[in-house]
Order: C-alpha cells, then sequence, then structure tokens
C-alpha cells in the first residue's frame, strides 16, 4: 500500500459490492449452480426415498451376501445357485473382463492388418479392406451381434453333423469345440519354459545394445527372440516327456463331451466386437501411419537405412505417439460395447446385474454396481493415457 | 576429362502423362560443384533425387560412382551410402535428439559403434557451429539451425557426393547466410563434389565450377558462373536471369 | 547449346491397362501372392453368396415351405413382412404417416447438410419440421386418428430417437462445453464431473437406469412413458459427447479471437454468440455428424429394454410362428438400411472436412 501512495498514486478504491464487479458475479452464478445441482439431487433423493419405502425395498447392499439362486451359463470360477450375488457379479466382472482382454488382443491384430492393407499398394488389397472397413462401421454392432448370433445357432448343424474344420476341431450349433491339454506335468513345463523365454528375451535385447554400443555390431534380435518363444515351450514339453495326448472333443449321445468350447454366446460376442472394433482400429492405424510424413521416409531412405529399418527407427516411434491415444479410445470402447452380451445372453457384468437387479428389486444398487465397474475400467485408462501422453509429448520450441 | 563420378545419359521420365525429364545428358566430374538454377516445376528437384533413386527414371541410364542405378536394392543401398542429401524442409527425425539424427545412420547404416559415432557427429556440429545444441530437439531448434544439423546428418556419413536440394528456400531471410556460409566453406574445404538445387546466385558466382539451367524438364545452358551470368545463350536463361537478378 | 525436344508421350510400358494390371497387383512377389490370396478368397466366398441371395433364391414364394424348397434365400418372407419391419405395430392403414414423418426428418437431415441452410432458416425448419412429425405421428387433430407412442415403431421411430436425440443434447451439450473451459471452479468441476461420469459408462446402463431408476426419481404419482424414458437416456447420454467435440472446436479457435472479441469490448454472451460460437460450430460439423452415426447406430440399443425401433420390429417379424428361421435375410435387409443412413452421411461428412480443410488453408 504505502508503494502505492509513494508513486504518488490513488490509493485502490474500496471495495463494493457491485454487479459489474467480475469477482462478485462469478461468485454468484457459482453459488446459483450448485445450489440447483443440490436442489435437484435432494428433489431425486427424497422421492426415490418415498418411492423406494411405499414399495417396501430397503437400501443398501446387503443383499450381496444372500444366496442368489440363479445358474450361470458360463463361468472362470465355480459357480451355482447356492452362491451368493457377490460371486455372481465377481463371475460377471470376471466374464466381461475376459471377453474385453481376449477381444483387445485380436481387434489389435486385425485391425493393424487391415488399416496397413488399406495403403497397401496392391489395387485389390487396399479396396478389400476400404470395403471392409467401410461396411462394419456403418452397420450397428448390435445387429452385428444377432447375425453373428444366428449363423451360429441356426445355420450351423447340430453336433452329430458337426462341421470338422481341423482334426478335433468342431463347429456346431452348441459352440465350437477344440482340443483341450490334458493336466499333465509337460504343458505346466511347456508354460514355464515360454515364460523363461520372455525374461531371455529381455536380457538378449539389453546385450545386443549394448554390443552394438560397443562394437557397432547388430544383433539379429528379432530371429533370436522368435526362436526363443518357440523352441522354449517345445524344450519344456520334450523334458517333461513329449506326451501326446490330448482332452479332444468326442461325440456322445448328442453332444460333445471333452476338449474346450466356445459357447455359442462368447463366440458370437468376441467375433462380433473383434470384427467391429478391428473397423475402427484399421483407420486409427492408418491416419497413424500416414501422419509421419513421406519426407522422413526420403531422409531415412537418402541416410541408407534400409525399409525395415526406417520403418521400426523412424516412422514407427512416431506415429505410435499418434495412434496410441485413439487406440486406447478404442479399447474403451470395446470394453464397453461388451455389454451387449445381455442381448445375445452372454452373462457378463451388465447381464449378472441386471438379473441380480430384477430378481432382488434393488435396481439402484444394481446400476450404481455397473456404472462403478465400468467408471474405474474408464478412469484408471484414462490416468494412464496422461501419464502416458506427457511421457511421450515431442519436445517442441 | 576423367571418369565422371555421376554420369546421366540420356534420362526420361514422366509422372503419368506429363513429360518431367526430358532427355537429360550430364557428367558430373570428381570434385566438381554444380548449381542447378531454373523455373520452378522445371524438373530440376526431379532430377537430382534421381541421382539417389529417390525418384525413378524410365529411361536412360544413371551411373554413380561406377554403380548404374537398377532395381537392385543392393546398389541402391550402396549408392545411398555413398551420397549424402539435404533436403528443403530439412527432415530431421523429430523423435530424436540432434545428437541422435547425426548418429542414426553411422550407427544403424555403416555398423559403428556408439561412441566413435558420437565422436565423429560432435565434429560435424562443431563445424556447422551448433556443438551447444546436441541434446535438444529438432523442434527446439531455429529453421537455420535445423538446416545445418541436416547438412552435419549428411556428413556423418562420410559422402562422396552431396545434393542439395533448394536448401535455403524453406528458410528466414535472416537464416539463409548461416546456411549457406557452411556450405561455402564445405566448397571450400575441396574435394567434395556437390550438387545444388538453388537460386541463391551469390552463391554460385561464389562456389560453383558450373551453371546449369533447366526448363520443362530439359538443360537448357551451362556453362561456368562468369559466362553463364555475364553472357546468357538462350532467351529463356536471360529471361529467368532478369525476373530474379534485379 | 540449344536443344529443343518436344514432350514425348511416355514409354507405352509405363502407361495402359498392362502397366496399371503390373503397378497395382504384381508389382513384387509379396503383392502377387497377396493378389492371388485375394482372387483365392474372392472366389471361394462370393459364388457361394450369389448363388444363396441370387440364384437358389426365392422372391415369390407364398408359404414358408415353399420358401425353403430351393434352398437358397428367402427374400418372399421381406415382402410378407416389410410393413411390419418398417413401421412396427402402426395401425396398418395409417402407416403413410410414418411414412411422411420419416421422409419429413430425413429432408431436415439433408437440408441441414447444405451449406445454404446455415442461417436463420435451419432452426425454423427445425421448429415446424418437429411439430409437423408429431402431428403425423399422435394425430388427434385434423382428423388424424390419436395413436399411442406405445404403437410406435420401426424405422420412423429409430429416426425420432436419433434425431431428437441429438437436436436437443445439442444445446446442452454447447453449455456443458462453455463449462468445462470456464474460469468458475465450482462451475467447471460439475460439468467436468458430468462429462466424465457419462463418457465412462456404456449407453445401456444409461438405458437401464432411465427404465428402472427415472420412475423411482419422480414424485409420487407422476409417470413418463417407456419411449420418453429412452429418449431422456438418449439425450443425456448424447449431450456429453457433444460437450466434448464443442470443446474440441472451442480449443482450435485462435486465441486472438477471443483477444479481438474482448477488445471490442463485448461482453461474454456477445463473444460467444457472435464471434466465437459460429466460427467453432462450422468446425465441428464433421465431428457431429459423426457422433449422428453413431447416435443411429446406438439407438438399436433400445431394443434390450423392448422399445420398437427398427432392429426390434425385425426381431419381432421372425416371431412369426408360420415363417421361422429366416433371420439371416431379415438381418441382411435391416442391415442394408442402416448402411445406406450410416454410409451416406459418413461420405458427406469426409467430403465436408476436405471442404472445411481447404477453405482453412486460403
Amino acid at each position: 500500500m504505502a508503494k502505492g501512495s509513494v508513486n504518488g498514486a490513488q490509493p485502490a478504491p474500496p471495495r463494493r459490492l457491485s454487479w459489474n464487479d467480475p469477482d462478485v458475479r462469478s461468485i454468484v452464478y457459482q453459488a446459483v449452480a450448485l445450489i440447483l445441482v443440490v436442489a435437484i439431487g435432494w428433489f431425486l433423493v427424497s422421492n426415490t426415498l418415498h418411492n423406494l419405502s411405499i414399495r417396501n425395498i430397503s437400501t443398501g447392499f446387503d443383499f450381496l451376501s444372500r444366496e442368489s439362486g440363479f445358474a450361470i451359463g458360463e463361468s472362470p470360477i465355480a459357480f451355482g445357485p447356492e452362491n451368493t450375488y457377490a460371486r455372481a457379479i465377481l463371475v460377471g466382472l470376471l466374464n466381461t473382463i475376459r471377453v474385453a482382454v481376449v477381444g483387445i488382443v485380436l481387434a489389435t491384430i486385425l485391425g493393424t492388418i487391415v488399416g496397413i492393407a488399406r495403403l497397401s499398394k496392391n489395387w485389390l488389397i487396399a479396396k478389400l479392406s476400404m470395403i471392409y472397413v467401410e461396411v462394419i462401421r456403418n452397420i450397428p454392432l448390435l445387429l452385428q451381434l444377432f447375425f453373428w448370433y444366428a449363423i451360429i445357432t441356426e445355420s450351423m448343424p447340430g453336433p452329430r453333423q458337426a462341421l470338422n474344420l481341423l482334426p478335433g476341431v468342431f463347429v456346431s450349433n452348441r459352440g465350437v469345440k477344440v482340443p483341450a491339454p490334458t493336466d499333465h506335468f509337460a504343458y505346466d513345463l511347456a508354460a514355464f519354459g515360454f515364460l523363461l523365454a520372455i525374461v531371455l528375451i529381455i536380457f538378449v535385447v539389453r546385450f545386443a545394445r549394448k554390443r552394438q554400443d560397443a562394437t557397432g555390431q547388430a544383433f539379429p534380435v528379432y530371429r533370436t527372440g522368435i526362436a526363443l518363444l518357440l523352441g522354449m515351450p517345445v524344450l519344456g514339453w520334450l523334458i517333461g516327456g513329449a506326451p501326446l495326448e490330448l482332452d479332444v472333443p468326442k461325440l456322445q449321445g448328442f453332444n460333445f463331451v471333452g476338449g474346450a468350447t466356445l459357447t455359442p454366446e462368447f463366440a458370437a460376442l468376441l467375433f462380433g466386437l473383434v470384427l467391429y472394433t478391428a473397423g475402427f482400429i484399421a483407420e486409427v492405424v492408418r491416419s497413424g501411419i500416414q501422419a509421419v510424413s513421406y519426407g522422413q521416409w526420403e531422409a531415412a531412405s537418402a541416410l541408407g537405412l534400409t525399409r525395415s529399418q526406417t520403418l521400426r527407427l523412424i516412422v514407427l516411434p512416431q506415429s505410435l505417439r499418434v495412434i496410441i491415444p485413439p487406440m486406447t479410445s478404442q479399447y474403451l470402447n470395446l470394453t464397453k460395447n461388451s455389454s451387449l452380451a445381455v442381448a445375445i445372453g452372454y452373462p457378463d457384468i451388465v447381464s449378472v446385474a441386471n438379473t441380480t437387479l430384477n430378481q432382488t428389486g434393488q435396481a439402484i444398487e444394481g446400476i450404481m454396481i455397473i456404472m462403478a465397474v465400468y467408471l474405474s475400467i474408464s478412469l484408471s485408462i484414462s490416468l494412464f493415457m496422461n501419464w502416458y501422453n506427457k511421457h511421450i509429448a515431442l519436445v517442441e520450441r | 576429362m576423367a571418369v565422371p563420378i555421376i554420369e546421366l545419359q540420356k534420362v526420361n521420365k514422366w509422372y503419368g502423362e506429363f513429360h518431367v525429364l526430358r532427355n537429360i545428358n550430364l557428367n558430373v566430374a570428381r570434385g566438381e560443384r554444380i548449381v542447378v538454377c531454373g523455373p520452378s516445376g522445371s524438373g530440376k528437384s526431379t532430377m537430382i533425387r534421381c541421382i539417389n533413386r529417390l525418384e525413378e527414371h524410365q529411361q536412360g541410364h544413371i551411373i554413380v560412382d561406377g554403380t548404374e542405378l537398377t532395381n537392385d536394392i543392393k546398389n541402391i543401398d550402396a549408392i545411398r551410402r555413398e551420397v549424402g542429401m539435404v533436403f528443403q524442409h530439412f527432415n530431421l527425425f523429430p523423435h530424436l535428439t540432434v545428437l541422435e539424427n547425426l548418429t542414426l545412420g553411422p550407427i544403424w547404416v555403416l555398423k559403428k559403434p556408439k561412441a566413435e559415432a558420437e565422436a565423429t557427429a560432435m565434429k560435424y556440429l562443431e563445424r556447422v557451429r551448433i556443438p551447444e545444441q546436441a541434446k535438444k530437439y529438432p523442434g527446439q531448434l531455429s529453421g537455420g539451425q535445423q538446416q545445418r544439423v541436416a547438412i552435419a546428418r549428411s556428413l556423418c556419413m562420410n559422402p562422396k557426393i552431396m545434393l542439395f536440394d533448394e536448401p535455403t528456400s524453406a528458410l528466414d531471410p535472416e537464416m539463409v547466410k548461416e546456411v549457406l556460409d557452411v556450405m561455402v566453406g564445405l566448397a571450400e574445404e575441396g574435394g567434395m563434389t556437390m550438387i545444388c538445387v538453388t537460386h541463391e546466385m551469390g552463391f554460385a558466382r561464389k562456389v560453383a565450377n558450373r551453371v546449369i539451367f533447366m526448363d520443362r524438364g530439359e538443360i537448357i545452358e551451362q556453362n561456368t558462373p562468369e559466362e553463364f551470368f555475364s553472357n546468357p545463350q538462350n532467351e529463356r536463361t536471360q529471361l529467368f536471369l532478369s525476373q530474379i537478378l534485379h | 547449346m540449344t536443344t529443343a525436344s518436344e514432350s514425348l508421350p511416355p514409354p507405352s510400358i509405363s502407361t495402359g491397362p498392362i502397366a496399371w494390371v503390373r503397378e497395382r497387383l504384381f508389382s513384387s512377389p509379396l503383392n502377387t501372392v497377396l493378389t492371388v490370396l485375394s482372387v483365392w478368397l474372392i472366389l471361394m466366398a462370393l459364388p457361394p453368396f450369389i448363388e444363396w441371395a441370387l440364384i437358389k433364391s426365392s422372391f415369390t414364394a407364398a408359404t414358408s415351405q415353399e420358401c425353403r424348397a430351393g434352398g437358397g434365400a428367402c427374400w418372399a418372407f421381406i415382402g410378407q413382412k416389410y410393413r411390419l419391419i418398417l413401421f412396427g405395430l402402426y395401425p396398418y392403414e395409417e402407416q403413410w404417416r410414418p411414412l411422411i414423418a420419416a421422409i419429413l426428418l430425413v429432408a431436415m437431415i439433408v437440408a441441414s447438410c447444405m451449406p445454404r441452410f446455415w442461417n436463420v432458416s435451419l432452426p425454423i425448419i427445425w421448429v415446424g419440421g418437429l411439430i409437423v412429425v408429431a402431428i403425423l405421428m399422435w394425430g388427434g387433430v385434423f382428423g388424424l386418428r390419436y395413436v399411442e407412442n406405445t404403437l410406435w415403431g420401426g424405422l420412423p421411430l429409430t429416426l425420432i430417437l436419433a434425431t431428437f436425440g441429438i437436436a436437443i443434447a445439442f444445446p446442452f451439450g454447447i453449455v456443458l462445453a462453455l463449462g468445462r473451459r470456464s474460469r468458475m471452479p465450482a462451475i467447471k468441476t460439475l460439468c467436468i464431473m458430468y462429462i466424465e461420469l457419462i463418457r465412462g459408462v456404456p449407453l445401456i446402463s444409461m438405458l437401464f437406469m432411465s427404465s428402472v431408476m427415472l420412475p423411482l426419481f419422480l414424485p409420487e404419482g407422476f409417470s413418463i412413458d417407456k419411449l420418453l424414458r429412452a429418449q431422456i437416456a438418449i439425450i443425456l447420454f448424447a449431450a456429453a459427447y457433444i460437450a466434448e467435440v464443442v470443446r474440441g472446436g472451442l480449443q482450435a479457435i485462435p486465441k486472438g479471437q477471443y483477444e479481438g472479441a474482448d477488445s471490442l469490448g463485448l461482453s461474454y454472451g456477445q463473444k460467444m454468440r457472435l464471434v466465437i460460437l459460429p466460427q467453432a460450430l462450422k468446425i465441428v460439423i464433421p465431428p457431429l455428424v459423426n457422433l449422428f452415426i453413431a447416435a443411429f447406430k446406438d439407438t438399436s440399443l433400445v431394443v434390450i429394454i423392448g422399445i420398437y425401433d427398427l432392429m426390434q420390429s425385425a426381431k419381432v417379424s421372425l416371431t412369426d410362428p408360420a415363417w421361422r428361421g429366416f433371420s439371416i435375410e431379415v438381418y441382411i435387409f435391416i442391415s442394408i438400411i442402416y448402411f445406406l443412413f450410416c454410409y451416406s452421411m459418413s461420405k458427406y461428412s469426409q467430403n465436408l472436412e476436405k471442404r472445411l480443410a481447404t477453405g482453412h488453408k486460403r
């Protein structure tokens, strides 16, 4: 304050409450908005409580520990009608995660192939992938799910006439039957070999980088990696005694026994989600590759880098920055879209929670559970995204 | 003239129906410094881009340092190792630091140890007078600095031939000089074969052994800088010179 | 040193159909393999499909058995049921009304796509059009029979849900977007919470919420019908997505425009209405069209809460005991309808994007 008077300026005028003061306006606006939201919230909550008391529904999550009394068609963990609602919802959650994870992996692979194919110099390949992308993206996913479900359950023959596509693989209107490894020590060893191979690859990559830094000699990391990934599980299987028996599905009476099953519901849902999301991922990949200017290719070739080196060292690191954010949102979409499972009867989280709320009348709690599950998945992915974006942002002036 | 390091014999090229290079014949001697000029769309960039096969010619022969450019990938890679190129828009790799931009080629193409590649890179960065920028990313540099990094990046491959494709035309006027100074320095050192597409006539007078004028896909006139500027023969050359020198 | 050579035609080896085939299909061993593979794929898939869909199919059969006899597709089924599929349970002799309403809605959407209507006339067209649509659908005036909205169905209903959904959500979306960019922390937080909450959950959970929770939210004695509840869910859902699209548009407006408006002494409202929003909304038209396509596809989810849209009427047509087992034909039929709508809109949005992009460069 003293400074002001030293310079001969007027001391700041005392603040008066005035509508022309932007700070005052801002506080009033915010207060009005908050009051409005709280009032609406209070109105809804009080109505709800009143309505619930009329209908004799108690609120709270106590119902979760009650016996569910319904069966679930497929479940990664043991489940029966005597188990609790909480366990039923856990089954639903696991089923959602199962279809989402498998779907994301397959959709990424298919989408990347189609996206690259759209940029192919080969006219036929480019046109075919364009037709695929346009058709898939412009038809509702739900319709596609119904379509695949109908193909499997209506157009496929019964188990007795099942299509035997490959030895031991049967497709019928009861789903897809595939051979499964039996419970043998050798298969555990093979799985262990696979894990060991991944660890070894990490070491190989480090060793290769050090050697190249020191001597300039590149090490064939890719070939070694593939050899390890294929070789180690085979080695484990051989050490275990190389058992040849598999649990092959066999026709017994009217259905198959043995082997592993993809139910029609899971198969249709997975197939639909993968084909649909791959159409969108293809566009993401295509625009990511196109985002790297042609000059980058030219500069790399002018330096004498080969095509694959250019792709690996110059183009991919740049297009990944463009691709990854929209790619994550496609992953999120796939996860959210897996909720359409309810329409074809796959017991995902929405479908189980829906059954629960119909049986118990605990509508609010059921919907809160669904929303909480999806919100936590979405939030954790977007937190990761923000971190990643900061991590890789290009440094510019 | 001894065996030329670059030989173009009756080179023709079309973009679709458009005849972009017409019957180009050109011999470049070892250590020669050539400036190519001409109106835009005259095919001068296309011609030098054919020399390291960024563009394919359809007829005629291009022989670089004794190797003919064909579809053989081995030959193309070998020639690109000998030929450095500087682009109009720099084409630095934005995701790598300046130092990494410079060492990428030596490490992956020349198979040099990292330490050695970095030492060479620093040497050339000093030569283009920006060693202090080594750890920065291209996006943090000015246009002139970026172009100097691009020149250093080509030099790190230790090329016998340097191609410059309008290296100063995307730069702000005050940055042109710093890039030209680097190029003049390179020329004065001698030994390097240089072909430069540019409209910087001062640069041409100062360093070129020969100036080539191209128009509509053909070489119209070539001469020493003194003759070329004081006594142009063809009327198209005269018209062009009157437009850019005034 | 003057040589005057003429422009020669390119050597025949680099043009003409043979060169085209060589360049586009067989330029390298890999390309040749890919070409052969795709031709094989087409040969495997296309002839059986054509045989099923066109050659062995039946277009005129009068009964289900007759239709199956050929062993191909039964398009006669569509001929039998198309009124049910397209218009649902709407009284048969009154179905010209939803037909006109649907045409009107499509015409309004097409008009909104034409830059020449991007002025004051557009809101007038919309308000007027929607009133006419409502009169046609409900009736009860001008001698039209009253038709309850529980009887509405099929394609007009799908169009209504999507159009009303986007049209009503649009102003909400703008408010949310402005709120999210506001400097007032409370308002900003509220808007962010709403947008992120909605975008984090699937539309199905919103539809469930509106169908089971909305009745609980209302005071005793009030009730809203099923269709309106679904429409509310779609509006609430779409608003969050529109908000994000509009926010993208607002961010694309250079700071200088805000400063320019401020320096003229415009108030916040004037600044937004006269300077910022007109520019921002133009940028966001292509993503908005994409949102509309998504909404059009997503309305099919109302099947799950039992609303009679195009998808549901198609499924109902399959339950006729006299005609069982033609679901593939029906699904292909409505796929074509959905595809025609969505594809033409997405082509339009791509064109627009190109046009706007060039407009910006100049």
